[in-house]
């Protein structure tokens, strides 16, 4: 009888005793904030129970690997406060004690270890899944060894440089093809006129030199 | 170059020729539509009450603008010289007036350069994912993200920090950013490149580079138009106020909008037209670049402020987010019932029953119509405000590259105009020693032009480049154009240009070009000259620095200048236009020592004159 009267008042106390655990600012407890609609829009699923279980589940895992103690198990992760949010606050107690809670600390630190596996449980992120005080630790930047902006300034530059060098060697190319052929060109025009050859015609006689028309344009 | 046909000018050299008229028209174009006709006029036309400001620029466009063109294209073509050549033949007094134009076109092709470098530092950062202005990095022990940028925007930090590493003051300058020398460096042989052989290049670039922006401005305007936002964006740029015409400011902001849009004064145009025929229709030219230019600027506009109504409206709704989550948090409402269409009712239903809760919560008031006045001009629209607005583009490395490249295009046209301005007229002066090729001396002359630019390149580069940006690219050129057009129409005189005109285009000018030569242009330009002169006398001299420590961050610090910079700022202000006076007093004093000397044959030898035949009346 006395034993039966005892095992009712632990079945009664037991989640009274959880409740007085579990409470809105408990000291060693975390809220968790999930924003279904904004993570997975038309693919939103519906918080109910048995999603509250797989998060209770989720934690013990989670409490599992950072201690490395296969003793955790779901009725030590105690949820209460639920709103439509949705929102929720949890408490973690010891398996050897259930009255005892696990520090606010140590559960930090195994939220930590396996956050990615949590996120993805749920298929959240960081951001829709959030537990208010334990901050994500951000994402190392990508550090390519070379900037890229580097290699496209090679690239560009590569390719003005070598246009550069065209242009200038077949400037410097055209003018030398120019001198050898005005040196050619001018030497028979003197040799032409000297010989009294005009307009194609063999005119007799010498060239006078002292009716050159040097200037072609009257300067007025 | 004896293969691309020569036209013997007065001296008997060869005078190299454009290949068709369209590279010489592109040319001229692409000098006019520069950077300022995306960055600066849609700025304008939001700032002065939208459709009415096209007024006011209109009617300078037709009473100065187009005249002046006209002027410059044609003594151009008629003279066939350079600008210090072209002023030197009108009248040896106002020699001067060239030379102020080739110093002008100097100072102006070192910082326009710089800003051109600027673009190709962005562009190079264009082809990451993600943009590196999109996010903040992290700092030194991964703990955070950079304060700066934390308080300010990543934008923003991108741009001052990462980019300029901008010093506080203009005293503190700082030490060379190496990649910001490596963009200028790049810029430099770019426009180098185009150069190598003068306009022949140059008119094969400006294929390219002249119409590769309209191709960019309608891509951009085929995809902002169906961005969220841009609706509201293009009716806010729009909608007329007329009452802003009473505004004496609108008409003096249009007047020199078009003034330094067609990019006269420079000594470019001049130059550019020297190398055409001189039996060019020259009217048609100039009335078509003018027209072009104008209309450019009012094409562009339109996806600029569809653009801008983008941000605005994505700002706005990222306000509101912020906001709805707020309130989501602190009442637990279910995700996603508050909405941006029915926050306002959730709000205020909320505030009815639970206020003190919700003014603790300090939410910020969300206003579209704050997000739209959130207006810039210059390289603020260019750098941040249209680099925040292509993050939220889908597809942004795209857009960020198409947009930077025709930044340089715009940027790289525009140099042409000003480097040929100090390059004809050097040559023309006869200033290059003869064994040296034409090759040679354009590669000195950029490269003393980057080497001098590397100052932009300090940490106080930018307070340097709007000082230059201010005081040189603006008054010394109202002043060359005043005493341009009084040279040709008085001192030339008006008859003469006219049997000049009719030689070249075949035909008389109408009235109107005599009338605007002769009254209206000079006239509106003294009163602009003035207008603006009095303006900036009663603005006091001060610049806004980017300050972490200031109290007020992220706003920017307003500073005054110290002496010694605002002794500068005069200096660059007179020294290029003093060169007029210095240079009329120089000819009138060895004028008059050459009327003392003896004989007026030695100074102005007339080959038909025969001495021994002349009768002294002795009387």
């Amino acid at each position: 009888m006395l034993v039966w009267i005892l095992f009712l008042l632990c079945q009664v106390g037991a989640p009274a005793l959880a409740q007085d655990l579990c409470q809105r600012d408990a000291p060693n407890g975390y809220k968790v904030r999930i924003s279904l609609k904004t993570a997975l829009g038309e693919d939103a699923y519906e918080w109910n129970q048995s999603e509250m279980f797989f998060f209770q589940a989720t934690m013990a895992f989670a409490m599992r690997r950072h201690f490395q103690m296969e003793t955790y198990n779901v009725d030590n992760i105690i949820l209460c406060v639920q709103t439509s949010r949705v929102s929720f606050w949890f408490v973690v107690t010891s398996p050897d004690n259930t009255t005892m809670l696990i520090p606010k600390a140590d559960v930090e630190k195994a939220v930590r270890m396996s956050r990615h596996r949590i996120n993805n449980a749920f298929l959240l992120s960081d951001r829709t899944l959030e537990f208010l005080g334990i901050y994500p630790t951000l994402a190392a930047p990508v550090n390519p060894d070379t900037p890229p902006w580097l290699i496209v300034f090679g690239v560009v530059i590569g390719a003005v440089c070598a246009g550069i060098i065209a242009l200038l060697v077949s400037s410097l190319l055209q003018k030398r093809r120019k001198e050898k052929g005005m040196t050619e060109d001018g030497q028979d025009e003197e040799d032409m006129q000297v010989k009294g050859v005009e307009n194609g015609i063999n005119l007799d006689g010498t060239y006078n030199r002292g009716f050159t028309d040097d200037d072609r344009f009257t300067k007025l | 170059m004896p293969e691309e046909g020569m036209e013997d000018n007065k001296e008997g050299e060869e005078r190299p020729k454009w290949n068709n008229k369209a590279e010489y028209l592109l040319t001229c174009i692409g000098f006019a539509v520069g950077l300022g006709n995306v960055w600066r006029f849609p700025y304008l036309c939001q700032i002065y009450g939208g459709g009415a400001f096209l007024i006011p620029y209109l009617i300078a466009l037709v009473f100065q603008g187009l005249p002046l063109l006209y002027l410059e294209l044609a003594i151009g073509q008629r003279l066939r010289m350079g600008s210090i050549g072209v002023w030197n033949s009108i009248s040896p007094y106002l020699g001067g007036v060239g030379v102020a134009s080739m110093l002008v076109s100097f100072c102006v092709s070192l910082f326009y350069n710089t800003i051109v470098a600027w673009v190709l530092w962005y562009l190079f950062n264009s082809f990451q994912e993600p943009l590196p202005w999109s996010q903040c990095p992290l700092n030194h022990n991964n703990t955070g993200y950079v304060e700066e940028c934390v308080e300010s925007t990543p934008v923003n930090y991108f741009w001052y920090r990462q980019t300029l590493n901008i010093t506080p003051n203009m005293e503190t300058s700082g030490s060379l950013q190496w990649w910001l020398v490596v963009s200028l460096a790049t810029a430099w042989s770019i426009v180098y490149i185009c150069f190598v052989r003068g306009i022949k290049t140059i008119g094969k670039a400006v294929y390219v580079t002249a119409t590769f922006p309209y191709l960019v401005l309608t891509i951009f305007l085929v995809r902002a138009l169906t961005l969220p936002g841009a609706y509201e964006g293009l009716i806010y740029l729009f909608t007329p106020d007329w009452e802003i015409l009473k505004n004496p400011q609108v008409w003096l902001d249009a007047a020199t909008q078009i003034f330094f849009s067609l990019s006269v004064a420079f000594g470019g145009l001049i130059s550019f037209s020297s190398y055409n025929s001189q039996k060019n229709n020259c009217e048609k030219d100039a009335v078509l670049v003018g027209v072009i230019n104008s209309a450019t600027s009012i094409y562009a506009s339109i996806p600029i402020f569809a653009i801008l109504g983008f941000k605005a409206h994505t700002n706005y709704v990222t306000c509101l987010n912020g906001n709805i989550l707020a309130l989501t948090n602190e009442f637990d409402i279910s995700d996603m019932n508050i909405t941006v269409e029915n926050y306002e009712q959730w709000f205020d239903s909320l505030n009815g029953t639970h206020p003190s809760r919700v003014s603790d919560l300090k939410l910020k008031t969300c206003d579209l119509q704050t997000f739209l006045d959130q207006s810039a001009s210059g390289t603020g629209l260019a750098f941040i405000v249209f680099t925040e607005a292509v993050i939220s583009m889908p597809g942004s490395q795209v857009w960020a590259v198409l947009f930077f490249i025709m930044l340089f295009s715009l940027g790289l046209s525009s140099m042409f105009g000003n480097l040929e301005g100090i390059l004809t007229p050097l040559h023309d002066l006869k200033l290059v020693p003869k064994w040296m090729p034409n090759e040679l001396f354009t590669a000195i002359i950029c490269l003393l032009l980057f080497l001098m630019a590397l100052i932009f390149c300090l940490g106080s580069g930018n307070y340097w480049l709007e000082i230059f940006n201010s005081y040189v690219g603006s008054v010394p050129f109202l002043i060359i154009a005043f005493f341009e057009i009084i040279a040709v129409a008085y001192i030339y005189g008006i008859g003469r240009f006219s049997d000049d005109l009719e030689f070249m285009t075949g035909h008389r000018p109408n009235i109107f070009w005599k009338v605007c030569w002769l009254v209206i242009s000079p006239l509106m330009l003294f009163v602009v000259l003035v207008a603006y002169v009095a303006v900036q006398a009663q603005t006091p001299p001060t610049y806004a620095a980017w300050n972490p420590d200031y109290v007020n961050f992220p706003n920017t610090e307003v500073l005054p200048y110290p002496d010694w910079v605002f002794a500068i700022c005069v200096l660059l202000s007179s020294v290029p236009v003093i060169s007029i006076p210095l240079v009329a007093i120089y000819r009138l004093i060895c004028c008059m020592s050459g009327r003392h000397s003896k004989d007026s044959l030695h100074n102005n030898p007339n080959p038909y004159a025969n001495e021994d035949y002349v009768v002294e009346l002795l009387l």
